[in-house]
């Protein structure tokens, strides 16, 4: 069966203290090949957790995850990670942290230098493969990120807040820019995000999860992804039903914050 | 005595070059910092004064020339040099019966260190005789003025004044000519007015330093030449600190990655960080003798712990994504070694390995005061045992610049290899 098929996922972190923390209950889902899911949730739902799982950097407490078939035990190259920031090698050259993920596999430069040099051009990085990372800025190392990840050729991609540090006018341009590259590799993409509107103008398919124990709490299909993909993204976000579903994604995470404080207050 | 007036003067040269400097030198850098109104406080606003730096320096030098009476520099910046020259002075004797008579004693003083030639006088007229007193700078000299007396202490006759000043068993004086006292028995003690320099056997002047740089750079000193003497003490701690590091960073990097070698070490390394190497100084005579072995496995020893701190803390330092992010590119356990933990350890090794060189200096200094024939710290404890105090000062400003520019080296050697340094 191909893609990737995430099976009655459960979580819990035992504390030191004797306590314990559900961070994920019976999470169940399936992606197609080259489907983008964003995934919203307040914050402490198991997000990242879900995402290291799949990743492979944690082993759920239950359950499983299938990719094409076969079960993932561990980190590989077949699922490629961006990180909020701090994940590039300053010790490297733009153009050598972009290049990582090959060379680790021991191929030559001929094997990728066209793709890596490729993958630069497209995120506006040519001028800057010989740059050191640290006199890069903000949004020119997500990009750098970005390209790493997609040099390495993984069939799915996961990105935890991969935009989260950024201002507000490079993270619009990011948004164009991810948007482009899923179009134009076909990855399947798992995007983490405490934004609203960036999860409703990437994802095809959209999560909602709710905290305590962290699950779905609401899926969704939106059309925005595709409208944006050739068109303007600030015009997506003036079409049909774009505002009321937001609004009601909005509504729903209030809901859930308020119920938390509330919570909270009651165990003080 | 003299500390006090050093301080004093040495304080007020910092006070008044600062006023002169302020009041001449308008601040000429307009970079972003002159533009801070908020500097007090502000520790990165605060940057090295370099008019105070040079003017400090000299101002070491020039304390130490004058109060050593330095010919590096001019006569009048010298402070008050001991009493060097003939002298004369008068005591006046009284005897049981309470007459009085007075008598000169004439005083050559010579050189620091150096007593003038005995000489005779007339004895002249009277109850109490003219003496001579030959004496060097700055010394103490008992006169027995009574030997030629005709009333002698034995007599009941005593001193009552010198230069007509009363004296007296707990009364001394001074005159222009320096300090009188009296002797439990009665005798004069006198001691030339001995300036405000400092006794060369305390204080060489700088140019006693640097005569004996060059003589001992091309004659020796105990069978060795001026750079072997540093170039061992280098040698022995390079060899020392490279051992250490050799054995010490993978050591240091398998205690980071692995639990069994991390539980097996720990108590070691924490039993041995407290111990300071020059503790282990007698342990390392007793096992290894006095030679090169014992003293290179020493500084192996000082560095040793310093470098696997530096390489199991750099390993815990890594930021965890990166390790995960090289995971998720395919990188095998050996490839995440070598391409991401060696290098985002660098800058904790640097630091660790800076630390580690000047402990070995430091060490190497003491092993070598210890027990040795050469070296510099062997150099210094074998003058001070001859009183050499020129030789004992230029090994300190020699182990003192060597010791800076081995730190230099390293970070030059920082900067270079790991300009990514704090800046991620
Ligand atoms: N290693 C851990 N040990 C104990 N508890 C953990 C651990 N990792 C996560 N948790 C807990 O699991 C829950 C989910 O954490 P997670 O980091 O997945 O949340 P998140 O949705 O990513 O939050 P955010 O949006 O703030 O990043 C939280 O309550 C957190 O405290
Ligand atoms: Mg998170």
């Amino acid at each position: 069966m191909s893609g990737l098929a995430i099976k009655n996922l459960s979580m819990r972190f035992d504390l030191p203290n004797g306590s314990h923390v559900q961070a994920l209950q019976d999470v169940s889902l399936h992606l197609n090949e080259g489907e983008l899911l964003s995934v919203l949730g307040p914050s402490g739902c198991g997000k990242t957790t879900l995402l290291n799982i799949v990743a492979g950097f944690l082993a759920p407490t239950e359950g499983s995850i299938e990719l094409n078939g076969h079960s993932v035990t561990g980190p590989d190259k077949e699922r490629g990670m961006v990180f909020q920031q701090g994940a590039l090698f300053e010790w490297m050259s733009v153009r050598d942290n972009v290049s990582f993920g090959p060379r680790m596999a021991g191929k030559k430069q001929a094997e990728w230098g066209e793709h890596v040099d490729h993958l630069l051009d497209v995120t506006g990085l040519g001028d800057f493969k010989d740059k050191a990372i640290f006199e890069l800025s903000g949004g020119m190392q997500q990009r750098v990120a970005l390209a790493r990840c997609l040099a390495n050729d993984p069939d799915v991609i996961l990105m935890d807040e991969p935009l989260g540090a950024l201002d507000a006018l490079t993270r619009e341009k990011m948004q164009g820019l991810v948007l482009k590259l899923w179009k134009e590799t076909g990855k399947t993409i798992i995007l983490i995000t405490h934004s609203v509107e960036e999860a409703l103008l990437l994802g095809e398919r959209l999560l909602v999860m709710a905290p305590r124990p962290g699950r779905i709490h609401k899926e969704y299909n939106l059309p925005f992804a595709d409208m944006g993909v050739d068109g303007d993204l600030r015009e997506v976000k003036k079409a049909d039903g774009y505002a009321r579903t937001r609004e009601e994604i909005l509504g729903m995470i209030w809901d859930m914050e308020e119920e938390i404080m509330g919570r909270s207050e009651d165990a003080s | 005595m003299i500390g006090f007036i050093i301080l004093g003067v040495y304080t007020a040269i910092f006070v008044g070059s600062f006023l002169l400097i302020t009041y001449l030198v308008r601040s000429a850098t307009n970079d972003f910092t002159a533009l801070k109104t908020v500097t007090f406080g502000d520790e990165s606003a605060v940057r090295p004064n370099r008019w105070a730096s040079i003017i400090s320096i000299v101002t070491i030098f020039l304390i130490w020339g004058s109060f050593t009476g330095s010919n590096y520099i001019p006569g009048f910046l010298h402070a008050p040099a001991p009493f060097v020259g003939e002298t004369t002075f008068t005591y006046t004797l009284e005897n049981a019966e309470g007459d009085r008579d007075d008598a000169t004693v004439f005083v050559r003083v010579g050189e620091l260190g150096e007593k003038a030639e005995k000489f005779e006088v007339e004895p002249g007229e009277g109850m109490a005789k003219d003496d001579a007193l030959a004496m060097s700078a700055s010394r103490t000299e008992t006169l027995l003025f009574d030997r030629n007396d005709e009333a002698t202490r034995k007599d009941g006759a005593k001193v009552v004044a010198i230069d007509g000043q009363p004296i007296g068993p707990d009364l001394s004086i001074r005159t222009d000519a320096g300090r009188f006292a009296l002797t439990a028995k009665g005798a004069i003690s006198f001691t030339p007015s001995s300036g405000l320099q400092m006794d060369p056997l305390y204080l060489p002047p700088p140019e006693a330093v640097v005569n004996r740089f060059f003589e001992i750079a091309t004659e020796g000193y105990r069978g060795y030449l001026l750079y072997e003497h540093l170039g061992i003490s280098l040698f022995r701690v390079v060899a020392g600190f490279f051992f250490g590091a050799l054995l010490g960073i993978p050591l240091g990097y398998a205690m980071g990655l692995a639990n069994w070698p991390r539980g097996w070490f720990d108590p070691i390394v924490e039993f041995m960080r407290p111990v300071p190497p020059l503790a282990l100084i007698p342990l390392m005579i007793i096992w290894f003798g006095i030679d090169e072995e014992s003293k290179i496995i020493l500084l192996f020893l000082a560095a040793f712990w310093i470098m696997i701190i530096a390489a199991r803390s750099g390993v815990s330092g890594v930021n965890i994504t990166k390790v995960h992010a090289a995971y998720s590119l395919g990188a095998s356990k050996a490839q995440i070694l070598r391409q991401v933990i060696v290098p985002n350890s660098l800058p904790e090794i640097f630091t660790g390995a800076r630390v580690a060189m000047g402990v070995c200096w430091g060490t190497v200094v003491a092993a070598e005061l210890v027990s040795g024939v050469n070296g510099a710290g062997f150099m210094i404890m074998a003058a001070s045992k001859f009183q050499q105090t020129d030789i004992v000062l230029l090994g300190i400003i020699l182990i003192g610049t060597i010791g800076f520019g081995i730190d230099v080296l390293m970070r030059m050697a920082e900067r270079k290899l790991v300009p990514w340094k704090g800046r991620s």
